[in-house]
This record gives structure tokens, sequence and C-alpha cells, in this order.
């Protein structure tokens, strides 16, 4: 079986992988990190959503192999040094979440969004969730988070609040 | 109460953190892939499993003929909102795997376990089975036409039942009548398609020499009956845990074939054994919703007060009577929020070759109120005269509650035109209507055409028999809650810990509520049937009382006064006259463990209670949803949504909200989009997100939601049930609102989901 070498969530993983393993189910199965979810079977629902070389992917169309030596932040890699990221607050601050299940790949791609657009509208912010289903939201709130996340990151003192 | 706070649940669903079920691994698990039927109707002859059990991993693999002597035959009518918690057999019989025949395309016929998950489905898909596939009705009508193919064998046709509920003089009513409208009107099939799936993992549990069983559902107490019944066990002997479960929408109430076959196996094999539905299997094996076809008849005055209202409903219940009663609650609420005083409506369950139908977010209710706010508008549309009117000169009055529905309901509370008004005011009714009479007068072939749609609902929640909660104390104060109701995602820890602090007077942070677990938990029915603050907190309310007098007495002898001296207030209790002289909660609990309690008192601080509702209660509000269709392609755009809810008093206003929001996007979806569409041979067409279309964040605008506030008086805190109540307005005010968009073309009536191709064939006049 090959092996790959990860950097996931600052620290490195080799480990032998099944070639046809997909990245979602090495991430939840081998390495443990369940918080990336697995909703669909199309690559539609967008609960797998990490960052790999700091874009959002969704871990179920990459296989575990073609990510051997790339850097990956999932859910539990989010928050720094026991803060939580500003999404994380907002969704959060702001009830962006209810059975919680889509959230960790929402907050994933919102994470992208903001970096690819930190002023965004509330329009841009529905548009840039569009890959990313929620069935208990109504999505509401989880725009209310991304743009409450959105001036956080963008004020001068933007730095998270206490765990 | 009444504050936002936020949620308890959060900091660990928002760091990953989170436990759903097919995030838990025990040691030496097993992991199960099912074979299902790829026909919807057909005899199973033979199982060749020969190269399965030869792949290397392989444990076992097992058939229904396998099962039979492991589990008895499932329950059948177990799943449902007001079905009360009971169960109704019907003699149709369901096996944890089929036996001899499958009913519908996706029920599974046999069983891998492996040692790891693509083992066992590498292992499934070698299973060969020789299908003798037999004569498919996937169509209810055809299902109950003369010499349509019997689903059961020894059975005549495919009628599970009719019920009728007829009041008044319905015969004169109509021949009276200035007007009569008639439609057909179709409820289609939807999924419930929480974003978690279902999933099991089965445990031996040594102790008992039974099975802890770990399930995202919502009612573990419901699966742990089913399970001993299935297993011939004591319910002593299973544990069920609901950890995180990722959504329900009523499609994880009750037990499923999957609980029962890994909590088999797992006795068998002596091993923990997972199992895990991916998505297609959602579609297929997980119940859908909805599914009726209805034709309604009312009759009108010239002023529009309707005087009589038939309906005659054909609900497919698909393979299997999972949930009968729910047509029955469709009838129940025919009349929706008005005084009809002549009604004659049926409902007829029939089986069809389809995945079986049972409770989705309203089940039973946005049926209801779909048919008679169409009907509504139909009537308005005949008589030239204004939606808004109709439903005024048709209201139950405010002072008519209780109330008496000619379908022998009682709705406790209820003012309609309040909410009503309130929501034609939000939406700035009146200038809507010019803008689209301007919009009509001044056609510019390429401008979007406006529509605005009402719809006033009323709904049934807060289903008994019963509901638990305890209320625990411990020695240092902190306050511990175990519930017999078991959200997944509904946030109902935080509600309750906001009641108890209030109620207590503790620290919102000392306060955790356990709930999902039948080992730690009293009896309960769970979450479903916006039942839980409802039914749940009035149990919960009780039980806080009585911990609360308790307190209130062991610090009278604290004190040295009488209890009647004692209030309690800023969290502490304290003497009246004298409130420099106070003790905290923790001060109280510590002396209700010692040495020093007297002798009159018992032990302990902590009561168990059980709440009854008297009756059902009925929720209420009036929404306007205003679209605008594009001329060219026939796409509708959500402009504007007003939602007023009452709900009676808001705990949790935010959470509240967010139930509004999330009832509003499934039930704008219905209206719009989602459909589970089966062929003539019983073959699921919308098996993935390929096909079933599930609405993302660009598809609504914001929501503007308002609310009236008229308690009921049947539970402690006044509170109705929210959780369905804005998919059951949204569906008729989305629908009303693009017919009425067309109206000026000719159009009277669409089905569901209006979709572009369907709106764009009806612009056009070619259907």
């Amino acid at each position: 079986m090959p092996v790959i070498s990860l950097t996931v969530n600052g620290k490195t993983c080799i480990g032998e992988v099944e070639p046809r393993t997909l990245l979602v189910h090495y991430l939840r199965e081998q390495l443990n990190l369940t918080g990336t979810h697995i909703g669909c079977d199309t690559s539609q629902c967008g609960a797998c959503v990490v960052h790999l070389n700091g874009a959002s992917v969704k871990a179920c169309t990459v296989l575990a192999v073609q990510a051997d030596g790339a850097t990956i932040t999932t859910i539990e890699g989010l928050a720094q040094n026991g803060q939580l990221h500003p999404l994380q607050e907002g969704f959060w601050q702001q009830h962006g979440l209810q059975c919680g299940f889509c959230t960790p790949g929402m907050i994933m791609a919102a994470a992208d969004l903001l970096q690819r657009n930190p002023h965004p509208t509330d329009e841009a912010i529905r548009r840039g969730l569009e890959g990313n289903l929620c069935r208990c939201t109504g999505y509401e709130n989880i725009v209310r988070a991304v743009r409450y996340a959105a001036e956080k990151l963008r004020a001068p003192t933007g730095a998270a609040s206490e765990v | 109460m009444g504050a936002t706070v936020k949620r308890k649940e959060d900091p660990r669903l928002i760091r990953g953190a989170g436990a759903y079920v097919a995030d838990l691994k025990l040691p030496g698990m097993l992991h199960l892939a099912l074979v299902r039927s790829p026909y919807a109707h057909a005899r199973i002859r033979g199982i060749d499993a020969s190269a399965a059990q030869a792949l290397p991993g392989v444990v076992t693999m097992v058939t229904g003929r396998d099962m039979l002597p492991l589990c008895d035959p499932l329950p059948l009518a177990s799943s449902g909102e007001g079905s009360e918690g009971g169960e109704v057999y019907t003699g149709r019989v369901r096996h944890v795997l089929a036996v001899e025949r499958a009913r519908h395309a996706g029920e599974a016929v046999a069983a891998v376990v492996a040692a790891s998950y693509p083992v066992a489905v590498d292992a499934a898909q070698t299973i060969e089975v020789d299908y003798e596939p037999l004569p498919v009705v996937s169509d209810p009508l055809q299902a109950l036409a003369p010499g349509a193919p019997p689903i059961f064998e020894g059975l005549n046709d495919n009628l599970d039942h009719r019920r009728r509920r007829q009041k008044g003089d319905v015969e004169a009513a109509f021949a009276a009548a200035h007007v009569v409208v008639r439609q057909r009107m179709l409820n289609q099939r939807l999924a419930g398609f929480p974003l978690e799936g279902r999933a099991v993992l089965a445990a031996p549990d040594p102790t008992t020499g039974g099975v802890t069983l770990y399930s995202s559902t919502q009612t573990p107490h419901q699966v742990r009956s089913e399970v001993a019944t299935v297993l011939r066990l004591n319910e002593n002997q299973v544990r069920v845990i609901a950890p995180d479960v990722g959504g329900g929408f009523g499609v994880k109430i009750g037990s499923y074939p999957e609980e029962h076959l890994c909590a088999a196996l797992a006795l068998q094999l002596n091993a923990p054994v997972r199992w895990v539905e991916n998505r297609l299997e959602h579609m297929l094996a997980t119940t859908h919703g909805r599914a009726q076809i209805c034709d309604i008849e009312a009759a009108a005055a010239a002023d529009g007060t309707i005087t009589a209202l038939r309906m005659r409903i054909v609900a497919d219940l698909g393979a299997y009577p999972l949930a009968p009663v729910l047509p029955d609650l469709t009838t129940a609420m025919g009349v929706g929020v008005y005084a009809i005083p002549n009604v004659d409506l049926e409902a007829v369950s029939v089986y069809t070759n389809t995945t079986p139908v049972a409770a989705y977010r309203g089940a039973g209710r946005p049926e209801a109120a779909y048919y008679i706010e169409r009907a509504m508008d139909l009537v308005a549309a005949e008589l030239g005269l204004d939606p808004a009117a109709v439903r005024r000169r048709n209201f139950i009055p405010p002072d008519a509650f209780p109330y008496k529905t000619p379908t022998g309901l009682t709705y406790d509370s209820g003012e309609y035109d309040r909410a009503l008004s309130k929501a034609l005011e939000r939406a700035g009714y009146a200038e809507l209507r010019r803008e689209q009479a301007h919009r009509r007068a001044h056609a510019d072939p390429a401008t979007p055409l406006l529509g605005i749609g009402i719809a006033c609902y009323v709904e049934m929640c807060g289903f008994g028999p019963y509901e638990s909660a305890r209320v625990k104390v411990e020695p240092g104060g902190a306050v511990t809650v175990s519930t017999g109701i078991s959200p997944h995602g509904q946030g109902t820890g935080t509600t309750f810990a906001q009641i108890v602090a209030d109620q207590l007077g503790v620290d919102f942070d000392q306060i955790v509520v356990r709930h999902g677990d039948t080992a730690t938990t009293p009896m309960g029915i769970g979450t479903m049937g916006s039942r839980s603050l409802a039914v749940g907190g009035g149990a919960l309310m009780g039980a806080l009382a009585r911990v609360r007098d308790k307190a209130i007495r062991i610090a009278a002898v604290m004190l040295d006064v009488g209890p009647e001296e004692i209030e309690l207030c800023e969290r502490c209790y304290r003497v009246r006259s004298a409130p420099h002289r106070a003790l905290s909660l923790a001060q109280i609990a510590a002396r209700a463990y010692s040495r020093k309690l007297p002798a009159d008192i018992d032990c302990g601080l902590e009561a168990t209670e059980y709440f009854r509702p008297p009756d059902l209660i009925y929720p209420f509000g009036a929404h306007v949803a205003v679209v605008e269709v594009d001329p060219e392609t026939g796409e509708v755009r959500l402009r504007d949504y007003i939602a007023v809810d009452d709900c009676g008093p808001r705990i949790s206003p935010l959470i509240v909200a967010g139930q509004i929001h999330g009832g509003l996007a499934q039930g704008i979806a219905q209206a719009l989009l989602e459909e589970v569409v089966y062929d003539a041979n019983g073959q699921l067409l919308s098996g993935s997100l390929m096909d079933y279309a599930v609405p993302r964040a660009d598809f609504f605008p914001p929501f503007t939601l308002d609310q009236t506030e008229t308690p009921t008086p049947l539970n402690p805190l006044g509170v109705k049930g929210v959780g369905e109540a804005a998919t059951i307005g949204s569906t008729p005010a989305v629908a009303n609102a693009v017919i009425d968009a067309l109206a000026h073309l000719g159009v009277r009536h669409l089905d569901l989901p209006l979709r572009p191709e369907k709106v764009w064939r009806a612009m056009r006049g070619r259907r």
C-alpha cells in the first residue's frame, strides 16, 4: 500500500493508505479527525470541506494519495492557541447552527470565502456558500455569522475572544 | 427566560468535537453493509453469497431467513406523530431483512458484516440474489384500482384503511351554494434529508446480557422498547443512546430495520457492529413524507362565506403502514382557521411499492394547510374578492375559543385576524397590490410578474401521552436535568437551562441538561411534533416546582422562619422582611444532603415529574410571500417573505427564530423545488442530490419575522410548539403567490413543486 505524508493541523502524519481511500475517509478513520463530516455521495453537500494547501476542497473529491505532501487544515485545527476563529465565534454568537452537522464544512468554506473576499455582501456570502447545504437554519443566521466574522477580521483589534 | 443566550450545545459543535454515531469507534468494531432490492416488487428465489464469504475480512453474511430465529417481525405503525407513542398492529408483516418478497426498491434483503466498511461493501456487491420480478404499483390511485396487484399476499386490495369525518348537512349546503370550487391537488412526496443520515452502532452489554445501541434517532425510548420486543429482551437489557444527532425532521422517529439488525448481529457475534447510511440509502430506505392526492370542493356564498367543505384524500403509505394515522391528522385539520359548519372529509390510505411514508416536518398538517389555503384563494378568485377579505370573512372569531371544530378537535386559543393584519401590514399589502396592478397595466414583456400569496395556518402540536423531567440539585449546588425528550438541533438543552436558571435561582453555567440516553433519563416520548417545550417543558416546570418548594422549606429551617417567609429573588432564597438574610441554592443543597437536615424532611434535593397534557394545542400564524416570476424562463424568485407566528411566550427568542427560519426553508422548498419521483416500475428517479433539489443559501431572501403572543392555557409555560409551524404556513403562501402572479393569464391552480418548466408551460398555456 502507498505511504503518504500529510501535515494536518500542524502535525506531520505518515501512514499507509489503500489507493482508493478518499481524503475524508483517511481523516476520519485513520486520523480520527471526525469533525469533518460526510453528508452525501455526490460531492454536493459540502459537509466535508477542509483546507488543502490553504484553499477549501471537498475532502470527498480528493484521494488521500493525491494529498501526499500537502498541508491540511480541518475544523479541529481552526482555533488557534485556544482562541476560537472569528467564524466559530460568529456561528455561536449568531445562532448559525442547529444540529451542527454541516457546521464544520460551512465554517471551512466560509473561511476560504473570507480569505478571497474580506468584504462580502450578503449576496456574495450566499453565493459563496452555494456548495454547502444546511437543512436546519434556512441559512439566514449562517449569513449573519459570516458577516460577523468578516467584520471581526477587518477590525484593527480583530483578535478572537477567550474560549 | 425570554433572554437571548448563546447555546450550550455549540462550543463542541463549532470545534468539530461533536460525537455523531459515525464518529464513534469501539474496540473490535465490525461494519455492516446491506444488499438492497433493485426491484420495487420481487420474489426472492435464492441468495448466493459464496463469493462474499470467501473474501478476506468478511465475518458473516445473513439473509432474511437467517434472521427469523433472532428477530421477531418489526412493529408497524410505529412511526408518526400523533400516535400517542402507542402501536397499532395491522397484521401486515415486515422483517429486518425481506423474507420471500421485497416490496419496494431499496428494501434490504441481505447483510454483510466485515472487519472494515470497504470490505463489507465489496462483499455485498458480490452477493447474487435471484429475483422474480412481480407486478408493481407505484401510484396510489392505481393501487386502489380494481384488479391492481396486491402488495400483501392474502389481502384483496391495497387499502390500509379509510376514515371519514362528517358534520352538518353537506349536501344541502352545496345545493344552496352561490359558487362551488373544485380542485384536485397533489401534495408531493418529499425526503427528510437531515444532513446526517441514519446510523447505528450496537455493542453487546455483558452487564445485562443485552445490548447498547447508539442510534441517530429522535426517540431513544421508543427504539429501546421496539428493539427489546423484536429481540425478545427486557427493556432494561437494551440501552439506547442518541448522541449528537444531525437533524431529524420526523424521519428519525421510531425504529428502523437496521437498528434491530445491528443489535441482533452484535449479540450473535459478540462484537460491536456499526452501520452508517449513505445518501442513496437515505433516499431509498428512510421514510418519505407527504405523498397525498386531495380532491377538494368548497361551497361558498356570494360574500365569500364558506358553507361546506368536502375532501377526499388518497394517501400513499408506501410499502408498509408505518404511520397510517397521518392522513387522518390531515382531515382532522381540514378546516384550518375557518368556521366551516358542514364538512365531509375522508382519507383513504393505500399501499404502493414505494418507500414507506411517515412523518416529515409537519406530518399531516402541512397537507391540510395547503389544501384549505389554496381553496380559499380559489374561492376568492371565483368570486373576484381579495384573498385576505375571504379569509377574514371565515375566521373563527377570538371569542369562540376554546373552539370545537366540526372534525372533532378543540382549538385552545387563537387570534387569527390579529396575525393576518400584522403580516399584511409588515408586507405593505395594499402597496404590493398597487404595484401588481401597475405592472399588469403596463405590461412590458420583460418585466417579472409579481405575485402575492397569503396563508393563515393553524397547526396541532403537543402530543402526549406524557413527557418527563428529573431535576437534581447536586450537593455542590450545580443542577442536572434529565429529560425524556431527545433534541437533535433544537437547542432544547439551552432553553431548559434558561428555565431552570430562572425557576431555581442558579447560574446558567451551573446547569447540565442530559437527554438521549435511556439509562440516564426517565421514560420519554422524544423530540417530534413540536412537543419538546410544550410537553417536556411542562414536566420540567413540575419538577422544578417541587425542588423549589423543598429548597424553600430547607431555607426556612436554616433561617428559622416559616416557609411562607422565604422568597426566591435575584438568585437568593431570602427572608421577605429581612432580605439580607439570604441563602444560595448551593448552601441549601449542602444542607439537603447533610446530617443537619431535620428528620421530617426527606434527604436530597431532586424530583422527577411526568406531565400529561390535557389536550393538544394549536399554534397559528399568518404568512405573506412575495414572488417575481421571470416571464422568459418561468423561474420564481422569492422577493420577500413575512412570517407572523404565534407560539405563545418565547423562552429563547433566538432559538425560536432559528426554528422559523429553518421551517420556512423546508416549506418554501416544497413549494418550489423538492420532489421524490418514482417511475411506473417503482424505480426511484431522485436518489441523490443530483436529482433531489435541496435548497441552497442563494435561494432565499432574508426573512422578515414578527409575532403575536397568545398563550395556551394548557401547559404551565403557556407555550406552543414552533418547530413545524413555519413549514406548515410557508408552502401554501408561496404556492398562492406564484399562482397569483399568473392569475391574470388565466391560471387558477398548479401542482407543486413550481419549478421553472412547469411555470413556463403554464404561462404559455402549453400544459
